[in-house]
């Protein structure tokens, strides 16, 4: 049972193998009151099949105030991809999808991985310098739907 | 954008799962991106008219 079919689960094996820095999905979820979140652990679930250095790690929104919090979600369900080097450090990403990626948003999910994994960013070596000159916070929120 | 820089957070949110924040951002087509509760930028912009978009929120 998967919902990836074999090619496109090679696809991505191919893909996430060029990957040089594991990756873990905090996937926030409460026990009640979440319709999507057993879909979304569906989906997520995918992915740590096809590379071994695809963790996931579940929070509940509600005991685990703390790592909501630390990670600034307060909806479920919530994922946000955080890098893990060699020695263990995690480095958040500040990249994070709120509610089932499913569709599009699976792709987006899958390119975020990728990005912090290790791929390039594809963003301008000129466009780079002026977010990296960046002072203040910024929260960028994309709202897409599935289709 | 977010990767690359340790000030931003960006957020991909499934909209109709929240229709609340749908209303409040007044999201009736997508993508439609937010950026700091003050600029509004409907649709796939060209990276560089995305990113001048989204610093025009911090612009005094």
């Amino acid at each position: 049972m998967g919902l990836l079919s074999p090619a496109d689960q090679d696809k991505l094996r191919d893909a996430f193998a060029e990957m040089t820095s594991a990756v873990k999905i905090v996937f926030f979820t409460q026990t009640l009151g979440c319709d999507t979140c057993l879909q979304t652990r569906q989906i997520i679930d995918e992915l740590p099949v096809l590379s071994d250095k695809i963790t996931i790690d579940e929070v509940n929104l509600v005991l685990d105030v703390d790592r909501a919090t630390q990670y600034g979600v307060d909806r479920v369900p919530a994922l946000a991809i955080v890098g893990v080097d060699a020695q263990g450090v995690e480095r958040d990403s500040r990249i994070r999808f709120v509610g089932t990626p499913a569709g599009y948003e699976f792709i987006s999910l899958v390119q975020a991985v990728l990005l912090v994994g290790g791929r390039e960013p594809a963003i301008s070596a000129e466009n780079r310098q002026k977010l990296a000159a960046v002072r203040e916070p910024i929260t960028i929120q994309v709202y897409t739907t599935p289709t | 954008m977010a990767f690359v820089s340790p000030q931003i957070t960006a957020l991909a949110v499934e909209a109709t799962e929240y229709p609340d924040l749908a209303r409040k951002y007044r999201v009736t087509g997508v993508p439609k991106s937010i950026v700091n509760d003050k600029v509004e930028i409907l649709g796939a912009l060209p990276e560089d008219m995305f990113v001048e978009q989204a610093l025009s929120a911090i612009d005094n």
